[in-house]
C-alpha cells in the first residue's frame, strides 16, 4: 500500500504546533487491524486522532501513522427509557447531545467544546464544570470495545477487564484504540439551566466561592482576570449553575428542542460569528486584554440570575467559531494546573505574580472545582484547577517556556497535577514526579501487555514517557 | 531497519514553545555538508546526517550533539547508489525526526580528467552520485512535501553546470542535469507551497580541490562561509543562489560567451 499520498501536515487545537504524518481514514474496525499491520511492516508507529481538540501533541505522531477516527461515528443504539447510548468512538458530543436531548436527556459530563469525539473523551478522561459532583467522563461509561495492537478485540467495563477499563480510560490512547462506547445519560426536566452569576474580588474569595458554592449547585466555573494584580489578584466572576427541577420549566418539550439549544450563527442578528475572530485579533495583546477584562469585570459586578440553554452554558469554546485563530499565526498554548484545596491559593498567587512580573499574563483564566477519581493516569485532585491561555509569539517563546518551567516547579511543590489534553510543555521528569513511580510502573506493565511491539505512540507519549 | 542505527537517542520532541525544524542532509560528512550541518544545528534544527562514511558521520554527529548539549543530530550510513533503499531510509528518518521540513542534497563527487582523457567509468560515477542520487532522494520526498503543502528542497549543484567546458564534460553534464532537474521540480512544487533552492557554489576550499588534476583555486572560500550563505538563501526561500555572490556575475559573463569563442578557450 502506498501511503505517500496520505502524508499530511497536522496541527494541535491551538495552531501552535504541527507534525506531518500519514493520515489514514478509519471507517470500519478492520481498518485499524490493517493499520497496525502496515505500521509493523513499515517500522513506524500509530496514533488515533479524533477531532484534534487537544491543545498539545496528544493526537500528533510526526512521521508516523495517524488514524482519523471521525469517519467511524455511528450512533448504534439509543434507549430513551434507560438513557443508555452506544456509539462508535468517532461520534462527537455534538451528535450525542443532539440525539438524546429531545428525549429529555443530557450527557452527564461534557467538555468546553462539543466537537470532541467519544474516543478522545475517554482517552483524556475529560471533565466538565461538574467534576466535583459527577467525576470525569469515564465514570459514566458502562462499557467500551477496544482493539489492542496485539490484534485482540476486548470489551471492557468496571467488572470485565476492570484493570484495562480503568487505564484505557485516561490512557491517552496508548494502550489500544477504542471503537465503540456505551454511556449512561442523565435525565433532564428542562432544556434550560439556572445560572447565578456573581463577582469575586480576589483569589481567596474566588476559591472560597468555588468550594462553598459547589455543594449547592450542579455546575460551577469561574472566570479569572489574568491581568488584575495587587489586591485584585485572582478576581473574576463565578457562574454557579443548577438543573431545573421537574415542574420548574412549564414547557420542557419546547426548551429541549435542538433549535432552542443551537448557538445562533449571527450576533445582533446580522453579524456572522464565523468572522468574529478577525475582530478579536487586534485586542490580543496585554493592553487590549486588560481593557476587555476590566470591562468584563465591571459588567460582572452586577449579581444576577438568568436561564441559559445547556449548549450555550457548556460549549463556550464553540460560541465563537475559530476563536483560536484570533491568537494569530503562532497560536496559543494552554497551561492548566490542578491543585489540592489547601495549597491552591498560595501556589496560584505565586504563579499569577510571576506572570505579571515577567509581563506574560494569561489572556484567559478559567477555574473549576474537582474531586479525585480512580482512573490510572488521573489528573484530578480534591481541589481546584486553573486553566490559563497564553498567546505564543516568536519573541516570547523562550521566556514563556522558562516561566512555565517555574510554574511546573511551583505546582509540583504544592502537590499538584497536570492534564494532558492541555499542557504541551510538561517534561518527562515532571510527569513522572506527579504520576508517581508506582503508577508509571503499572502503566508500563499494561503497555507491555497490550502493545508489546510499541506500535501505539504519539508525540505526547514520547514526550512524557519517552 | 535499513541504514539506521537503532541505538541512537532521538531528538527532543517539538513543542509549541520549543519548535524544531527538521532537516535531512544527504552528503553530510563532506566539506560543505559538515559546515552546513553545524550551521543548521546551531539554528536549532534536528538533523538526520546521511552519508556513506560512518566514521566521519559519527564524529560530526558527536561534535554537534556535544556543542548543543542535547541530541540534535542522528546518523544514517547510506550508499547513495543503492537507490532502491532510499524510500525505506527516508521513512525511517522522518519517523526518527518526528517529521521533516527540509531536504538538503550535497553529495557530490568529481574526477578531474586530463584534456585528452575520456573516462566513462568516472563519468558514470559522477552522474550516479551528483544527479541520480539527487533524483532518487528528491523524488522520494517531493510527493510528501507536495501532500503536506510545505517544505523546502535544497540541491547543491555547481557553477560547473552552467556551461559545458573543455576541462570536465562529465562533471558539467552531471551538474547541468541537476540544475535542470531542480528547476523542473521547482516549477512543479512551488504551487504546492514547497520551495526548491538551487545552490551553485564556485570554488570552495574542500578536499575536492586537493584531488589530482584539480585546478588552482580561484576566488575559493571556506565551506563555513558557503554554509552561512546557503542558510541565508533557505531563510529567504530563494530559488537560485551563487555562492559566493561574485560567481553570479562571473557566470553571467561566461554564460554569454559565444560558442565560436568558447570552443577556442582553454578552460
Amino acid at each position: 500500500m502506498n501511503i505517500t499520498k496520505n502524508f499530511t501536515q497536522l496541527e494541535n487545537f491551538g495552531h501552535s504546533l504541527n507534525a506531518p504524518a500519514y493520515l489514514l481514514t478509519v471507517n470500519i474496525p478492520e481498518e485499524i487491524h490493517a493499520a497496525f499491520d502496515l505500521a509493523k511492516k513499515m517500522g513506524i508507529t500509530v496514533t488515533a486522532r479524533g477531532a484534534g481538540r487537544s491543545y498539545n501533541d496528544a493526537a500528533l505522531n510526526g512521521g508516523g501513522i495517524v488514524l482519523d477516527m471521525c469517519g467511524m461515528n455511528a450512533i448504534t443504539r439509543w434507549d430513551k427509557s434507560t438513557g443508555l447510548i452506544t456509539a462508535q468512538s468517532g461520534a462527537t458530543l455534538e451528535q450525542i447531545w443532539q440525539k438524546v436531548e429531545p428525549d429529555g436527556w443530557w450527557p452527564p459530563v461534557v467538555s468546553g467544546t462539543m466537537k470532541t469525539t467519544l474516543g478522545g473523551c475517554l482517552s483524556a478522561n475529560i471533565h466538565g464544570k461538574n467534576n466535583f459532583k459527577m467525576g470525569p467522563f469515564g465514570e459514566h461509561v458502562i462499557e467500551f470495545d477496544v482493539i489492542l495492537p496485539t490484534g485482540a478485540e476486548l470489551t471492557c467495563s468496571p467488572n470485565k477487564n476492570g484493570d484495562l477499563f480503568h487505564s484505557i480510560i485516561s490512557g491517552l490512547g496508548m494502550l489500544g484504540i477504542i471503537t465503540s462506547v456505551t454511556l449512561q445519560m442523565k435525565r433532564m426536566y428542562s432544556g434550560l439551566l439556572s445560572v447565578d452569576a456573581f463577582p469575586v474580588k480576589n483569589l481567596h474569595e474566588h476559591l472560597s466561592a468555588l468550594q462553598d458554592g459547589a455543594p449547592n449547585y450542579d455546575y460551577i466555573v469561574g472566570w479569572l482576570d489574568g491581568l488584575a494584580g495587587g489586591s485584585s489578584l485572582g478576581r473574576g466572576q463565578i457562574h454557579a449553575t443548577r438543573y431545573l427541577h421537574e415542574g420548574e420549566d412549564p414547557n420542557p418539550c419546547e426548551t429541549m428542542k435542538i433549535e432552542k439549544q443551537t448557538l445562533p450563527p449571527y450576533i445582533f442578528g446580522v453579524f456572522p460569528k464565523s468572522m468574529l475572530h478577525y475582530f478579536m485579533a487586534p485586542f490580543m495583546n496585554n493592553l487590549g486584554v486588560w481593557g476587555v477584562n476590566t470591562a468584563k469585570y465591571i459588567a460582572s459586578l452586577r449579581k444576577h440570575t438568568f436561564r441559559q440553554s445547556h449548549a450555550a452554558f457548556h460549549f463556550l469554546l464553540d460560541y465563537v467559531p475559530g476563536w483560536e485563530f484570533s491568537y494569530g499565526k503562532t497560536g496559543l498554548i494552554q497551561y492548566q494546573s490542578f491543585l489540592p484545596k489547601e495549597s491552591a491559593e498560595s501556589a496560584w498567587t505565586e504563579i499569577l505574580r510571576l506572570s505579571h512580573k515577567l509581563s506574560l499574563p494569561a489572556y484567559l483564566g478559567v477555574t473549576k472545582r474537582h474531586r479525585p477519581d480512580n482512573f490510572l493516569l488521573t489528573h484530578a485532585v480534591d481541589g481546584f484547577s486553573l486553566a490559563m491561555d497564553f498567546k505564543v509569539t516568536n519573541n516570547n517563546r523562550a521566556r514563556l517556556g522558562k516561566m512555565l518551567q517555574e510554574f511546573d516547579k511551583i505546582v509540583l511543590q504544592a502537590g499538584g497535577r497536570f492534564y494532558f489534553a492541555k499542557n504541551s510543555e510538561t517534561s518527562a521528569e515532571t510527569a513522572q514526579a506527579f504520576y508517581g513511580e508506582e503508577t508509571i510502573e503499572k502503566f508500563k506493565k499494561l503497555k507491555n501487555r497490550c502493545d508489546p511491539n510499541g506500535l501505539l505512540e504519539s508525540d505526547l507519549y514520547r514526550r512524557i514517557f519517552g | 531497519m535499513p541504514d539506521s542505527n537503532k541505538n541512537q537517542d532521538k531528538p527532543a520532541p517539538a513543542t509549541p514553545l520549543n519548535p524544531r525544524q527538521r532537516g535531512i542532509i544527504v552528503g553530510a560528512s563532506g566539506g560543505i555538508g559538515a559546515a552546513l550541518s553545524r550551521k543548521l544545528a546551531r539554528e536549532g534544527f534536528s538533523l538526520a546526517l546521511v552519508d556513506r562514511n560512518k566514521t566521519a558521520l559519527q564524529s560530526l554527529c558527536d561534535e554537534i550533539n556535544k556543542n548543543a548539549g542535547e541530541t540534535r543530530a542522528l546518523i544514517y550510513e547510506h550508499d547513495i547508489t543503492k537507490y532502491d533503499s532510499i524510500p525505506d531510509t527516508l521513512r525511517r528518518v522522518i519517523a526518527d525526526l518526528g517529521g521533516v521540513d527540509t531536504l538538503v542534497y550535497i553529495a557530490g563527487v568529481i574526477h578531474f580528467p586530463a584534456l585528452d582523457e575520456f573516462n566513462f567509468p568516472e563519468d558514470y560515477k559522477m552522474v550516479q552520485v551528483n544527479l541520480l542520487g539527487a533524483m532518487a532522494w528528491m523524488s522520494a520526498i517531493a510527493p510528501l512535501f507536495q501532500n503536506a503543502k510545505s517544505g523546502q528542497i535544497v540541491g547543491v549543484s555547481s557553477v560547473a553546470g552552467d556551461r559545458g567546458r573543455i576541462g570536465n564534460p562529465g562533471y558539467n553534464a552531471s551538474k547541468a542535469g541537476l540544475t535542470n532537474y531542480l528547476e523542473g521540480l521547482r516549477n512543479r512544487l512551488t504551487r504546492h507551497g514547497v520551495n526548491v533552492l538551487t545552490v551553485k557554489p564556485g570554488m570552495v576550499k574542500t578536499d575536492m580541490l586537493k584531488l589530482p588534476g584539480a585546478p588552482k583555486p580561484v576566488l575559493a572560500v571556506e565551506p563555513e562561509q558557503i554554509a552561512d550563505l546557503i542558510w541565508d538563501g533557505m531563510k529567504k526561500r530563494k530559488q537560485t543562489i551563487y555562492v559566493a555572490g561574485i560567481w553570479k556575475w562571473i557566470m553571467l559573463v561566461i554564460r554569454h560567451i559565444p560558442s565560436f569563442v568558447f570552443r577556442r578557450l582553454n578552460f
